[in-house]
């Protein structure tokens, strides 16, 4: 929405100078150009999923062919229906589920909290804790992977799902702190003074004017944390080794490898896994694509 | 009696300033009660251990041994794959990293031009950073597929050469999967972020510029680019760290080889820990590469004084 509003600024003054035709047709080339660039971007990105998506409904001889077709001569529908039926593809289906979900939700709220305590709050150690959370951000994973890896071996949480969400609930990870924190800091700290005049308190400020202001990061934070969960992969990896358990992304890995049958599966079955594995995702993506440009409308308005 | 009112007057606002800071002070805490929780169970404390077991030999089964920086000195000197690791992680940063933040901007300048079907293209620009890494390889190891392949069939419909073997070759493995982190990369967190940013710039400063007559580089350059810094700052640190850690894609893909020639640094750290068990050389192995970080972003953060600009900074 947004969008609109930036586009009818602009078109009205596209109509200040309308009566000029060469300004008309340089605005027109102009924009004709910026769709076809912004086309051939787009479809450029899109060839690799589009030509997995028609492979992946392609029969199992065909798949091999030379030259390669393009259309499958037929669907085959039951390409997806064979992955989802084949290993433990549903439980690695729901599993990834609940996992995502939890430490999504767990991940935003506490990172919130603490942004907001970094950028709007003064308070004795501040510095030292930013510095300590930046430092964080740029631990590789590996410094702490191993002896997470021993602590949660000593917890008794290995081959469980705790390792993969209860840490969200606990800062929600440096990434997302410093995401918020310098949003929250792009935000007139005027605001804040006027709201503590008229007697509100922190809280209050970071519900009523910080977070309905911040609606588009908080949308941007929602939808990373999503996908970067559905997609984690090293440490389901370390951590579950019980195939029922496995999430999709260590789950399709074991399918491709399939050490409990003799057969490989074939090209087209890990392409609709793969498909199957990346939909959830699209879905959010559309869901939250519209809370983002709701938040954006919602920041653009002043006052 | 006056110069009592008079201390007294000052006195209040005073205790009254100091009392509010204690209370701004304990909401902080408040808020920040889970991440410090957070950071001692999952950060600090296995930073601790980490740190300590560097300095030993652990395989889990016995007690760690300790050996003093032993294992430093091994990986500085005798480990034959560290320096190997090292130099293809950073030729893989020193590609991936300008390229890819120079072509989020980009896609996320085409998106914020108000275009009519924005919606649409930001799908598009935004589904390859939604694959999974793990359908991403599949999918374009059936993409780089020598014989069967769309892009080797496309060069030979073009061009008429045998392109080349791509993941399963030494020389072609990075070159692909640096193709595979450009594709997944321009269009994810970074564009987002970008977007974000340039939709936080006033529409009031484009609008005062247009009426002073500035042009859209004008704009750009003048406006767009200091209002967004903190926003390239915090892509370009990230671009760094994350193409300086990768590990999934490569893992997945080509498992470090053909021959080494994909084997990064953080494949080493993993192969070490978990399929030989030396949890003290790879904890050795994880500092290292921890203090190559620190520098990287610490000469990041210093350069950022000159150019970062913030609107609503507390000094």
């Amino acid at each position: 929405m947004a969008e609109t509003a930036r586009a009818s600024t602009r078109r009205s003054s596209g109509q200040a100078t309308i009566r000029n035709p060469v300004v008309v047709v340089r605005y027109v080339a102009g924009r004709g150009s910026l769709h076809l660039l912004t086309a051939v971007v787009g479809l450029l990105l899109m060839i690799p999923f589009l030509w997995a998506l028609v492979g992946s409904f392609k029969p199992e001889d065909e798949i091999k062919a030379l030259p390669p077709t393009f259309w499958p001569t037929h669907f085959v529908w039951g390409n997806y229906l064979q992955v989802w039926t084949s290993s433990y593809f549903t439980n690695w289906f729901f599993n990834t589920i609940e996992i995502t979900i939890l430490a999504t939700a767990g991940a935003i709220l506490s990172a919130a909290a603490a942004g907001y305590a970094f950028a709007r709050l003064r308070f004795p150690g501040r510095e030292i804790f930013f510095g300590m959370t930046i430092a964080t951000m740029l631990l590789p994973f590996e410094v702490t992977l191993i002896p997470t890896y021993i602590e949660y071996y000593l917890l008794g949480w290995l081959n469980t799902y705790l390792p993969l969400t209860v840490p969200f609930w606990l800062g929600g990870g440096a990434f997302f702190i410093f995401l918020f924190r310098q949003f929250f800091m792009t935000i007139p700290l005027e605001l804040d003074e006027a709201a503590k005049i008229d007697g509100a308190n922190h809280f209050q400020i970071l519900s009523t004017i910080v977070l309905p202001l911040s609606l588009p990061v908080l949308a941007a934070a929602g939808i990373l944390s999503f996908i970067s969960n559905w997609n984690s992969f090293v440490l389901p990896l370390i951590i579950l080794n019980d195939p029922q358990k496995f999430t999709l992304s260590i789950g399709l890995r074991y399918f491709q490898m399939q050490p409990s049958s003799d057969a490989m599966p074939t090209d087209n079955l890990l392409l609709a896994g793969s498909i199957i594995m990346t939909i959830p995702i699209i879905a959010i993506f559309f869901l939250g694509q519209r809370y983002f440009v709701k938040g954006v409308v919602m920041s653009g308005m002043k006052g | 009696m006056a110069q009592l009112a008079a201390t007294q007057s000052t006195y209040q606002p005073a205790r009254h300033r100091s009392q509010m800071a204690r209370r701004e002070a304990l909401v902080a805490y408040v808020l920040l009660l889970p991440w410090i929780l957070g950071f001692i169970f999952f950060v600090a404390g296995p930073i601790v251990a980490s740190l300590y077991l560097s300095l030993t030999t652990y395989n889990i089964a016995q007690p760690p041994q300790f050996i003093g920086i032993g294992n430093f000195v091994q990986a500085f000197t005798q480990d034959p794959l560290f320096w190997g690791a090292l130099a293809k992680t950073f030729l893989y940063a020193i590609i991936v990293v300008p390229t890819g933040v120079a072509g989020a901007l980009l896609v996320a300048i085409l998106l914020n031009q108000g275009l009519r079907l924005t919606s649409l293209y930001r799908a598009l620009f935004f589904l390859p950073h939604l694959t999974p890494f793990v359908a991403a390889v599949f999918i374009w190891e059936w993409l780089l597929d020598p014989t069967f392949g769309f892009i080797n069939n496309v060069i030979w419909v073009v061009s008429h050469v045998q392109g080349p073997g791509w993941l399963g070759s030494p020389d072609w493995a990075m070159p692909a999967l640096i193709l595979i982190a450009f594709w997944a990369i321009i269009g994810g967190d970074m564009m987002l972020i970008f977007l974000a940013g340039l939709q936080g710039v006033p529409v009031e400063l484009y609008e005062v510029a247009s009426l002073d007559g500035a042009g859209a580089w004008r704009r750009f350059w003048n406006i767009t680019l200091p209002m967004i810094s903190p926003t390239l700052f915090f892509n370009s640190i990230l671009a760094v760290i994350g193409a300086l850690q990768t590990f999934t894609t490569a893992f997945v893909a080509t498992s470090g080889g053909p021959s080494y020639a994909t084997y990064f640094y953080a494949l080493h750290i993993y192969n070490t820990a978990f399929s030989y068990t030396e949890m003290g050389y790879a904890c050795a192995l994880a500092w290292i590469f921890f203090i190559i970080l620190i520098m990287f972003t610490y000469v990041q953060f210093r350069a950022s004084n000159r150019w970062v600009y913030y609107a609503g900074e507390v000094k």
